[in-house]
């Protein structure tokens, strides 16, 4: 299908548009000053803030806007998902009170503690891609490294096998990327991923281990196992919602050591300034724009907004706002002050911020060791993921120094 | 000066105890437990300033 390009975005929005994919920012601060949400009669209506202030105010309203699907396409949530409060992908698609019920069950496998015990063996890992990398000078840092470290992570603790992170990075593809496909064809492309997931739920029934698909298939609600389509919706968030995300933070961070040699050689010269760095790339190039759909017709800041119209959630258009952030269009990797929103706001904060933090330090820390000095690679194109997680796909460079 | 934190806002960033180690702590939930109560000292508050100003909900405040 082939789609009209997009004239003006402020009402004829599309986050899938190649001028978007390419380069989003410089368009985001051209509607924050002329909107400041933009408007769009494409995937059924749409709008999509650009302000701090409306973006904070949308993600802490479950009473007008609900979580029921995150993911922006042709369809409508229709009799082949569950209905709010629970959703397709349990806590991510659930509104309260239950939203609460199913994130409980996950959040003490992604608090700190047990993610810093996978410390080491993300370190491995990394040092693994790395020498798989060899002596070669032109390296490509997304398709060597940053798509493989999301996947190795979710599939450990998953109990799943780590060749399957391929499998994984298709089903991404499918559900996060290809989100212009006609409504039918995005069904059939998710077939893969349903039978995939059921038959790991049949073996994990049968055979179960100290994974995180064991510890849902056990676990009860008020004396209750969760119901199949619970434990489904679970498991297609944890292979989903983790690995393009990071993936893409990781990767937006080499790019910009690339092509700012000032701050690689800051961070190299002074590894304690990573943690600021780590979270200056996360708000500068915060990968996860979320969705939610309007409950019932009613105006938000003037905008005649209609039931089951979607928000697109630009948590990066929020953290590029001058208003909430100083020197906000500038990447500071020493900046003191940063309540950046790229794990969102209210209660939907990314259940794996903690995962992603870990990984995306690790990821650096390695990298950097190995390769102190780096520039794009100009003469190969640099590609973007499209959809609502962006980030590098295609990450082309030269090696100048090795550690 | 003192530290408020307003559990309720708190959504588990993580920022504050990352930051603030010897001023918060986090619960088997990632939720944010503040270790100190009462008046602070010079490198307390200015520790505790640093995770206010990280907190993205807003959710510490330093104050009588």
């Amino acid at each position: 299908m082939i789609k009209p390009p997009v004239e003006d975005f402020a009402t004829d929005f599309d986050h899938t548009d190649e001028t978007w994919v390419a380069d989003p920012y410089p368009i985001m601060d051209d509607l924050r000053e002329r909107c400041p949400i933009a408007h769009s009669d494409r995937y059924g209506g749409l709008w999509a803030p650009m302000t701090y202030e409306a973006v904070a105010a949308i993600a802490n309203d479950t009473d007008n806007f609900t979580s029921r699907t995150v993911v922006i396409h042709n369809g409508r949530p229709g009799d082949e998902d569950l209905p709010a409060p629970i959703g397709v992908a349990p806590p991510i698609s659930s509104d309260p009170p239950f939203h609460e019920i199913a994130r409980r069950l996950l959040l003490p496998a992604f608090a700190p503690r047990p993610i810093n015990a996978l410390e080491d063996f993300t370190r491995e890992l990394c040092n693994r891609l790395l020498d798989d990398l060899g002596d070669a000078d032109l390296v490509d840092a997304s398709v060597g490294y940053a798509e493989h470290i999301p996947v190795g992570l979710i599939a450990k603790m998953c109990g799943l096998p780590p060749e399957d992170g391929d499998l994984f990075r298709s089903f991404v593809g499918v559900i996060i990327e290809a989100v212009d496909l006609p409504a039918e064809e995005r069904i059939l492309a998710f077939e893969p991923v349903q039978e995939y997931i059921v038959a790991v739920m049949q073996e994990r029934k049968e055979n179960p281990g100290d994974d995180l698909i064991s510890y849902l298939l056990d676990s009860e609600i008020l004396g209750n196992k969760l119901s199949d389509e619970h434990v489904f919706g679970s498991i297609l968030l944890l292979i989903v919602a983790g690995i393009d995300t990071t993936w893409s933070a990781i990767g937006a961070s080499i790019l910009h050591l690339s092509q700012n040699p000032d701050d690689l050689a800051r961070i190299v010269a002074h590894p304690e300034l990573l943690p600021s760095a780590v979270e200056e790339f996360l708000r500068a190039y915060a990968p996860v724009s979320m969705a939610r759909l309007v409950k019932e017709d009613f105006e938000f800041q003037g905008c005649p907004m209609k039931k089951d119209d979607w928000i697109f959630l630009s948590f990066p258009a929020a953290n590029r706002d001058p208003e909430a952030f100083d020197q906000a269009d500038e990447v500071l990797i020493d900046r003191e002050i940063n309540r950046h929103t790229a794990f969102g706001l209210g209660i939907h904060r990314c259940l794996g911020s903690n995962l992603a933090r870990m990984e995306m330090t690790v990821a650096l820390e390695e990298w950097l060791k190995r390769f102190p000095k780096f520039e794009l690679n100009t003469e190969l194109p640099t590609t973007f993921s499209q959809g609502q997680v962006r980030g590098p796909r295609h990450l082309p460079l030269r090696i100048l120094e090795r550690g | 000066m003192k530290i408020h934190l307003d559990t309720g806002k708190c959504q588990g960033h993580g920022r504050c105890y990352s930051l603030a180690p010897e001023l918060f702590d986090c619960d088997d939930l990632g939720t944010a437990v503040l270790l100190v109560d009462g008046e602070l000292n010079e490198d307390q508050l200015a520790k505790a300033k640093l995770a206010a100003g990280n907190c993205p909900e807003f959710a510490i405040e330093i104050g009588n």
